[in-house]
């Protein structure tokens, strides 16, 4: 469980680190908080040529409020997230998900810009970001632009993020008016990634559900959202009937892969029920 | 405590350290890591090994092109199997179980053809750890690929394809143990032919990963032609002779060191064939070599565990009285044989009717070689396929009679006044209370108030059922009477040795033979020792492990260390009070018939006033001033024990245990166990022993198995999918103990190393089970995962396959990929 010799870089600022990215060649990896690079670095099924260390970037960490939104560093780690008051009142669906993340020692390193980056379709963060249309700043040798979370995963493992980029960045919009959150995670073992999850975020208004947003974790590639579930939502009853109905419809236009944990069926199936369970919770049913 | 007459001499009598709940000496320094763990012997000039597997399961090894590797930086040698294969020799199978055993032999290192995926095909010597692993990806290899033989029941078919093409058949060997044969018991067919009621199951005993926490090590010094082998192994005694006979190197000339060792589970009993590679590259190069196994070597290439296909019949009367069982098997060998590998199930053939009166049994196994890595010991070796087994099918059988379990288990076990009980398969249980321990496990329970629940939640429908399940087991231990062992055809015997060395300051050293890999041996024997010579507790060190200190042993596994190596301790501490007495006859001018021994001292009856201790004693005969004319000066001892019989541990298991029936996710409620372990020495030790078995025995029936692939690759190839629960994972246990002493040892111990492991399993699944039979669930395989649960509630039949493929965690780190050699194809692994 060596990993093959590389080159390190540790810039101190974006600017900095765009160099060292740019000057590292072909093979270049951009670490942040290690928790998924250094594993499959040691198995070897990744062999950077430089590894460029964001861990000094302190521009890059922290949580601030800007407005209608709130910004959160990509190098933030999840243990900051879970601690960080901004996030507790404008994001807490973030923190709950991030609370599901691995174990103590990971969470003190792990980052959710990398967790984003990474885009591991197991991975807890991504579905959450896109159930709250996060936006991610990017910069890149030309500059930063704004990517929001709905173009962001692109494929298993695969970010939008090109060559010589790096995750800055994450805006969140915050939640206005009566919200409710659930992240419902499904998993065999405490310590262990989602086999299915389903972040949800849902606005009551006399009574009716006004708007659910639903995000899937590992029903596919990438981080899905529920549409159809959340169509029937949208100014439903509160009631137990209408969410158990509206639910039914969580897996469709999702594509589960199948492994040990569970086949894709099972997969469409788990949607379902924590769909439901997560709308009955977020909307304080 | 009582008033002696005379306050002037009297003494509080000792505290008895036997029953004390010490925490373990040895704990700081392995909790810590700052001890001889063995990857941490660093030697001048050492070498570093690492070793090149092969990513398939089955071929031929067409070409081994090395040259790249052996000029990359830092390399020192390459070494293929066609470099060793004169001197390798084949990795030794003790157990020939019958006399027509098939043994296709087993390289350390693959020479012409390849049977597993992880086998080692090549090995690199570096100067640096780093530069060894970064050599691996520059081998080449080429295989001609052979079809994989994955599936027993299909390999036992006539026309399979065969895993050796130089043997004609899968199968290694048929073994039966028949009672009607043997004289232990009726005519099995006519009990089933004469029964009302026959139950017949298939139960599937998984493949599991005995996963230790420290992974294997080993470093070898050669010394002019004398070799010292450190190694991670639970048995330094027998690995040194094995070796011995494998190399060739004379035994005199070897000297085998277990440092402390963090953890065994019987994954470390075995003689390894990087053990082997390890010496012989050492005497080639003449330097000191190391060999440290990553985790995903350790997952692929260390021998697993179980992996046992089990039909079982049982017979019974209407009323619930079993007349017979019936038992056969399909034992999954693996590649090779290794150490025990084909005993293990033929071990387990005497623990199938467990605590019950059957008339008739009838065992039957076949031992069948697939393409995967070998199986062997893994905690509880046999008896917890075989309690598993026996404590399904009468789950089963209760069913079928609308019985209450506990009461076709009631109806049928031996009752306390029987003990001593010659079981149908010969064995003689030595003593307990099945009816206590039973009683006392479902008050822990809370047994009628979970019935309760569980009919309110069936009555309402509740999409959270909750079943209760049992586990009313026995197993041999104290492994193992010489002359028994000798019987099944077993290499070698099951004493154990022990020396006492009194030191001139009254200090102790205590060498045993029965080397702890994480046990708390020398806690406990301090703990015996302490009350047999009667000095502190702190005077006394444990000595282990070092053949060279400790240099006759029969190792530690099948929960033998307390029962067979600390009765040996007990027997030299009674040769040196035997000793010392002699000599403080002397010294007090008194009748050696006149001495009382107590609290370490020797007073004489009818003296008050007069006393040595045998501290005192201990430099008296070092001076050797002033010692009796006919003995030598020295009070230390050594003996060795050989029992007579096995003991055998018991105890009740119940576990509550909700489902949800919309995800099929089981989480244990309640587990509660009266284990009856004989004298209990340390409670904290038995209850932490408890525990962790209880933790494995759980993981088998929840969580563990190691999968392959259609192409044979092992797709729990890293703890993200084998599956180790923790802490976080587990309930709160309710544990204890009744104490019937075993009668076969002067401690009266029984042993509790796999009691946990061994009860557990059955009663996790039997609850599973018994929350979910009215939804019309007969079994769910094990491990029972979420899905598993949910196709069995939903669908239908046991839950069926799972998906081969490795989850996505990591990119797909499979066997394929972490055996050094990766492909596109391979990045994400298995089937997807
Ligand atoms: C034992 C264990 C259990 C885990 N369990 C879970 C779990 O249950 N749920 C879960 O969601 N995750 C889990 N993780 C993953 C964990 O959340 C990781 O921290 C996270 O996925 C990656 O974050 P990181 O900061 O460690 O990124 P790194 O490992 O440093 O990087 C990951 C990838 O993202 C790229 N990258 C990182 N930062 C940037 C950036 N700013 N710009 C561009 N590219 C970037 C890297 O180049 C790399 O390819 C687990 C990890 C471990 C070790």
């Amino acid at each position: 469980m060596i990993p093959a010799a590389f080159e390190y870089a540790r810039p101190t600022s974006v600017d900095e680190a765009l160099q060292a990215v740019a000057e590292g060649g072909e093979d270049v990896k951009i670490m942040a908080g290690g928790q998924s690079l250094i594993p499959v670095m040691r198995l070897r099924l990744a062999a950077p040529s430089t590894v460029v260390d964001l861990g000094r970037v302190a521009e890059m960490r922290g949580v601030r409020d800007d407005g209608d939104a709130l910004v959160i560093g990509a190098m933030t780690t999840h243990a900051e997230v879970i601690t960080d008051p901004l996030v507790a009142q404008h994001a807490k669906l973030i923190a709950e998900a991030t609370e599901t993340v691995a174990d103590r020692q990971t969470r003190r390193r792990g980052t959710f810009g990398g967790a984003l980056a990474h885009a591991d379709p197991a991975g807890d963060l991504p579905a959450v970001a896109l159930a709250l249309d996060a936006e991610m700043v990017v910069a890149g040798p030309n500059g930063r632009r704004t990517v929001p979370a709905s173009e962001f995963f692109v494929d298993y493992l695969t970010t939008t993020l090109d060559e010589g980029e790096i995750l800055v960045e994450i805006r969140v919009p915050k939640l206005a008016g009566d919200w409710g959150v659930r992240y419902e995670k499904f998993n065999r073992v405490a310590q262990a990634w989602s086999i299915v999850a389903v972040a949800a975020a849902v606005r009551r208004e006399n009574g009716h559900i006004a708007e659910a947003r639903i995000g899937l974790t590992n029903m596919g590639p990438t981080p899905l959202r529920a549409s159809a579930t959340e169509a029937a939502l949208n100014g439903a009853a509160a009631s137990p009937d209408a969410v158990a109905a509206a639910a039914r419809s969580a897996a469709e236009g999702t594509s589960p892969s199948s492994d040990l944990n569970a086949q894709a069926d099972y997969r469409e199936h788990l949607a379902q029920v924590l769909t439901r369970r997560a709308v009955t919770a977020a909307a304080g049913l | 405590m009582t008033v002696t007459e005379d306050p002037a001499t009297a003494e509080v009598a000792p505290e008895r350290e036997v029953g004390k709940a010490r925490r373990r000496k040895e704990d700081a320094r392995l909790i810590t890591g700052r001890t001889t763990w063995t990857d941490n012997m660093v030697l001048p000039g050492m070498l570093h090994m690492s070793v090149v597997r092969s990513p398939v399961a089955h071929g031929k090894i067409t070409n081994v092109d090395v040259s790249a590797a052996q000029q990359a930086p830092g390399v020192v040698a390459v070494l293929t199997g066609r470099d060793l294969a004169e001197e390798q020799g084949s990795i030794p199978c003790a157990w020939p179980v019958t006399a027509d055993m098939v043994n296709p032999g087993h390289p350390s290192i693959a020479v012409d053809e390849v049977n597993h995926v992880g086998e080692a095909v090549a090995v690199i010597v570096a100067r640096s750890r780093s530069a060894a692993a970064d050599a691996i990806e520059l081998v080449d290899v080429d295989y001609d690929l052979l079809p994989p033989v994955l599936d027993m029941e299909e390999a036992v078919k006539h026309e399979a394809d065969l895993c050796h093409d130089h043997i004609d058949s899968n199968t290694s060997y048929h073994f039966v143990f028949d009672a009607g044969e043997a004289g232990t018991g009726g005519d099995t067919e006519q009990a089933f032919a004469d029964a009302d009621v026959v139950v017949s199951r298939r139960f599937v005993n998984q493949r599991l990963i005995p996963a230790f926490m420290e992974p294997r090590s080993v470093v070898v010094q050669p010394q002019g032609d004398n070799f010292t082998m450190w190694s991670a192994t639970q048995i330094p005694h027998v690995l040194r002779v094995m070796l011995a006979m494998v190399t060739g190197i004379p035994e005199h000339k070897l000297r085998v060191v277990a440092p402390d060792v963090g953890g065994g589970f019987g994954g470390k009993l075995q003689v390894n064939p990087e053990e082997v590679i390890a010496l012989l590259v050492a005497r080639r190069l003449g330097k000191p070599v190391k060999w440290t196994e990553t985790r995903s070597e350790s997952l692929m290439a260390a021998h697993h565990g179980r992996d046992q296909i089990q039909y079982v019949d049982i017979a019974s009367t209407r009323e619930g009285d079993v007349q017979g069982l019936r038992v056969r098997i399909l034992a999954d060998m693996g590649a090779y044989l290794r150490l025990i590998t084909p005993g293990v199930p033929a071990l387990g053939a005497f623990m199938f009717p467990g605590i019950y009166k059957f008339p008739a049994y009838r065992f039957e196994c076949d031992g069948v070689f697939t393409n995967k890595v070998p199986t062997d010991a893994y905690r509880g070796a046999g008896r917890p396929e075989a309690t598993f087994a026996v404590e399904r099918i009468m789950d089963e059988l209760a069913v079928e009679l609308g019985m209450d379990p506990l009461e076709v288990r009631r109806r049928n076990w031996i009752q306390s006044q029987e003990f001593p009980f010659t079981t149908v398969a010969g064995l003689e249980y030595d003593s307990g209370d099945y009816d206590t321990a039973t009683q006392q496990a479902l008050d822990l329970l809370g047994y009628p108030e979970l019935r309760e629940e569980q009919r309110r939640r069936r009555e309402s429908n509740d999409p959270v059922q909750l079943g209760i399940g049992f586990s009313t087991f026995t197993e041999m231990c104290g492994l193992a009477p010489s002359r028994v062992l000798g019987s099944l055809s077993y290499g070698a015997g099951g004493w154990e040795s022990a020396s006492i060395r009194m030191l001139p300051t009254g200090k102790v050293e205590v060498v045993t033979g029965s080397t702890p890999h994480g046990q708390g041996h020398e806690t406990a024997w301090s703990q015996l020792v302490a009350d047999q010579l009667g000095v502190p507790f702190e005077d006394i060190e444990v000595l282990h492990g070092d053949t060279a200190v400790a240099p006759k042993g029969m190792d530690t596994y099948g929960s033998r260390s307390l029962v067979v190596g600390g009765t040996a301790v007990v027997k030299a501490a009674d040769k040196v009070v035997a000793k010392a007495r002699k000599v403080a006859a002397h010294l007090l001018e008194a009748n050696e018939d006149d001495l009382d021994f107590s609290g370490g001292k020797f007073t004489v009856r009818g003296t008050p006033g007069t006393a040595l201790s045998i501290q005192e004693i201990a430099l008296a005969v070092f001076a050797a001033h002033d010692y009796p004319e006919d003995v030598e000066p020295s009070i230390d001892a050594d003996a060795t024990f050989d029992p007579v019989n096995f003991s055998f541990p018991h105890g009740t298991h119940v576990c509550a245990m909700e489902v949800d029936t919309e995800t099929g996710f089981v989480k244990i409620r309640k587990y509660a166990c009266v284990d009856d372990v004989g004298t209990i020495v340390n409670p904290l030790i038995v209850e932490g022993q408890v525990h962790g078995g209880l933790a494995q025995g759980i993981a088998q029936a929840l969580y563990e198995e190691a999968v392959y692939d259609a192409d044979g690759n092992l797709t729990t190839g890293s703890f993200v999918d084998y599956l180790v629960p923790s802490a976080a994972d587990l309930p709160h246990f309710d544990t204890g103990n009744t104490v019937h002493v075993a009668p076969g040892n002067p401690i009266g111990a029984k042993g509790v190393g796999e009691a946990g492991c061994i009860a557990s399993t059955p009663a996790v699944v039997n609850a599973a089970l018994d929350a979910v039979r009215h939804l019309g669930v007969q079994d769910i395989r094990m491990p029972l995962t979420p899905e598993r649960v949910w196709r069995a509630i939903h669908q239908g039949g046991d839950g069926g396959d799972r998906a081969t493929a490795g989850s996505n965690a990591y990119g797909g780190a499979q066997t394929e990929t972490t055996a050094g050699v990766s492909t596109p194809q391979s990045s994400l692994g298995g089937d997807r």
